[in-house]
C-alpha cells in the first residue's frame, strides 16, 4: 500500500450508468490484477474503493458506476484535479492457479478488474475465456478492449437486447481449467455453482479504511472471519460461506 | 522530556497523541506505513472473553464530516489477543499499550482486566462501558451510575494498572457518570466514545446499517466532545483522555485547553493512515503559532 497523489487524465462516461476514469502517478504499489485504490473524494470523508482495471507504470484505469453521492461527484472532477489516493490495496487474483484455459466471468462493473487480468493472462500464455454481464445494450461495457487483447467476449444481457439473452450462466457452455469472477454476489455465487473447477471470486462490499484497520469489511469464511479490503477483496470458491 | 510529553495517571509519554480504539487494529497495519512508535501510546481493538464477529454487514456509513461504524467489537478474544496479537505487536512498538476491554456482564469485565494485567507490555487497561454498538453489554453499563462504577470497582479489585473508563456521550448527564467511576476507584476517564446515529437508504428506504444504528465519530462530533471533556474535567480531580473528531494539532491543543491530559485519534486514522504521525509532527510549529512552550502548562488552560 502507498499513499499518493494523482492526477485525473481522462474522466469519460461510457454510458449512462458507467465512466472511465484514467488517472497519471506512481503506480508502484499495484503488483497484481484484482487489487484496489481508495480515493478521497473532495467534500467526503470517507474514500471510495474501486478496482484498477488496468495499469501501466504511469497510469491507472478505473472503470466505476455512479451508485451515490460521492461516485455522482466523481463523475463531474474535470481533467487536471489532483486525488489523494492509496494504491496497491487488497490481495488480487491469483494467476498461478489459471491454467492453459481459464474463465473470466464479470457482471455490470465487476467486469472491470478482469481487463487487467486478461490482459496479463494472454501475456502468460493462458487463453482466457471472457464472459460479460449486463442489463441491456447500453450498458454493455470494454467488450471492445477484450478483442483488443484477441480475446472475443461472449456478452449476455438480461433483456436479450445484445448476445446472449439471460444470466451470464447462460454462457457458461466452455470446459475451462479455473475460473475468475467479478460482480454481484448472486451472479457470483451461481458461478461458482454452475463451475465444476475452483475459482477466485472478487467481492465489492462497503468499506471503512480500506487497509484492515476498522474491521467494517468483515466477512465470515471457512477459515474465520477476514477483512474483505485486506485479506481479499478476491477469495477463493472453498473459502466462502454464502449469506443465505 | 519534550516540549510535547504529558503524563498520563503517572506514566510519562512522549506526546499526547493515542489512537483510539477500533481504528488502528492491532497496530501492524500502521507499522507497515510509518514507525508508530512516535505515538504516545495507542489503545488496541476492543477485547472481549470470547472471539466475536460482530455485527452483520453492511456496518460502515459516510456522514457529512464523519462516519458511523456498527462493527460490534470484532475481536480474536483475549486469550488469542494475548497468544498472538501482543507478541506481533511488540516486534513494531517498545512502549506501553492501552488494552481496551469489553464485556457484557461485571463477571467478563473482569476475567478480561485479570488476564490483561498480568501482560507486562500493558501499561492501562481501558474499561469501555460505551459501546453503542452491542446489545445487552456495553453501552448499558456506560449510561447507568451504579452500573459504571459497579464495573470500575469489579476491575480495580484485579488489576495494579491504571484505569481508564471510556464513557459513553449517549447520557443525560455525562458528569454524574464521570463521577460515579471516580469514586468507584478510576484512575482515569476516556471520552467520548461514538455518538449513537444512523442513516437511511434512500432508494432502498431502509436503514443503511444492518444493525439499524450505529456509531458517528470524526469531525461532526469534535465540539459535542470537547464540551463534555471540558464538563467532565471540571468535575473530577483524576486524568482525562480526550478523544472524538481529533483531526489535526489545533483540535488536540483545544482538547488539552479543555482538560484533556492526552488525546485519542479515531475516525482520522481511517481516512488518513497517517494522521497521527503527520498531528505529531505539525504540533511543535502549532504550539509556536500561539506561544505555547510546554503541552503539559496548557492542560486544562481554558477553565479559567
Amino acid at each position: 500500500m502507498k499513499q499518493t497523489v494523482f492526477t485525473i487524465a481522462e474522466n469519460t462516461p461510457l454510458n449512462g450508468r458507467y465512466s472511465r476514469l484514467v488517472l497519471g502517478g506512481d503506480t508502484s504499489a499495484v503488483t497484481t490484477p484484482g487489487q484496489f485504490v481508495d480515493l478521497s473524494l473532495p467534500g467526503f470523508f470517507l474514500r471510495r474503493p474501486f478496482s484498477v482495471c488496468d495499469w501501466s507504470e504511469t497510469s491507472l484505469t478505473l472503470v466505476y458506476e455512479a451508485v451515490g453521492k460521492g461516485t455522482t461527484a466523481l463523475r463531474t472532477l474535470p481533467v487536471g484535479t489532483a486525488l489523494d489516493v492509496l494504491t496497491g490495496l487488497g490481495n488480487g487474483f491469483d494467476l498461478s492457479k489459471a491454467g492453459e484455459e481459464p474463465l473470466l466471468v464479470g457482471g455490470g462493473s465487476g467486469v472491470s478488474p478482469l481487463l487487467g487480468l486478461c490482459r496479463r493472462l494472454v501475456n502468460a500464455g493462458a487463453r482466457p475465456h471472457v464472459i460479460l454481464g449486463f442489463n441491456t445494450r447500453e450498458e454493455v461495457i470494454l467488450a471492445e478492449d477484450f478483442f483488443a487483447l484477441g480475446v472475443s467476449p461472449t456478452v449476455t444481457t438480461v433483456d436479450g437486447s445484445f448476445g446472449i439473452r439471460g444470466f451470464v450462466t447462460e454462457g457458461m457452455t466452455i470446459s475451462h481449467s479455473y475460473f475468475y469472477t467479478c460482480g454481484p454476489e448472486a451472479m457470483m455465487k451461481a458461478v461458482a455453482a454452475k463451475s465444476p473447477v475452483s475459482g477466485d471470486l472478487s467481492f465489492d462490499v462497503r468499506m471503512g479504511c480500506g487497509f484492515g484497520a476498522c474491521m467494517g469489511c468483515s466477512k465470515a469464511t471457512v477459515n474465520g472471519a477476514k477483512r474483505v479490503c485486506k485479506d481479499g477483496p478476491v477469495f477463493q470458491k472453498e473459502e466462502i460461506v454464502w449469506d443465505d | 522530556m519534550g516540549r510535547l510529553s504529558v503524563s498520563l495517571c503517572g506514566t510519562e509519554l512522549d506526546n499526547p497523541v493515542i489512537p483510539a480504539s477500533g481504528t488502528f487494529g492491532y497496530g501492524y497495519e500502521f507499522a507497515s506505513l510509518y514507525d508508530i512508535n512516535c505515538l504516545g501510546s495507542f489503545s488496541f481493538k476492543g477485547t472481549t472473553l470470547k472471539p466475536r464477529f460482530g455485527n452483520p454487514t453492511p456496518r460502515i456509513a459516510e456522514a457529512n464530516a464523519g462516519m458511523l461504524n456498527a462493527v460490534g467489537l470484532q475481536n480474536p478474544g483475549v486469550d488469542a489477543v494475548i497468544r498472538e496479537e501482543l507478541p506481533r505487536l511488540r516486534e513494531v512498538f517498545h512502549k506501553r499499550v492501552i488494552a481496551n476491554v469489553s464485556g457484557f456482564s461485571v463477571a467478563e469485565y473482569r476475567e478480561v482486566c485479570a488476564r490483561l494485567d498480568r501482560e507486562e507490555q500493558v501499561g492501562w487497561l481501558e474499561v469501555n462501558i460505551s459501546c453503542p454498538n452491542v446489545h445487552g453489554g456495553g453501552m448499558s453499563f456506560g449510561t447507568d451510575p451504579i452500573l459504571a462504577a459497579e464495573v470500575t470497582r469489579a476491575v480495580k479489585a484485579v488489576t495494579a494498572k491504571p484505569v481508564l473508563v471510556k464513557l459513553s456521550p449517549n447520557v443525560t448527564d455525562i458528569v454524574a457518570i464521570a463521577r460515579a467511576c471516580e469514586d468507584a476507584g478510576a484512575d482515569g476517564l476516556s471520552l467520548i466514545n461514538t455518538v449513537m446515529a444512523m442513516r437511511i437508504d434512500l432508494k432502498t428506504r431502509k436503514p443503511v446499517l444492518a444493525n439499524v444504528t450505529g456509531g458517528l465519530s470524526g469531525p461532526a462530533v469534535f465540539p459535542l466532545a470537547l464540551r463534555m471533556v471540558w464538563q467532565v474535567s471540571k468535575a473530577v480531580k483524576i486524568p482525562v483522555v480526550g478523544l472524538g473528531g481529533v483531526s489535526s494539532a489545533e483540535d488536540v491543543i483545544e482538547m488539552l485547553l479543555a482538560g484533556a491530559s492526552a488525546v485519542q485519534v479515531g475516525a482520522a486514522n481511517l481516512k488518513n493512515p497517517f494522521a497521527c504521525k503527520e498531528i505529531i509532527e505539525a504540533l511543535p510549529a502549532v504550539m509556536d503559532r500561539y506561544g505555547i512552550q510546554n503541552l503539559k502548562d496548557i492542560i486544562g488552560g481554558a477553565h479559567g
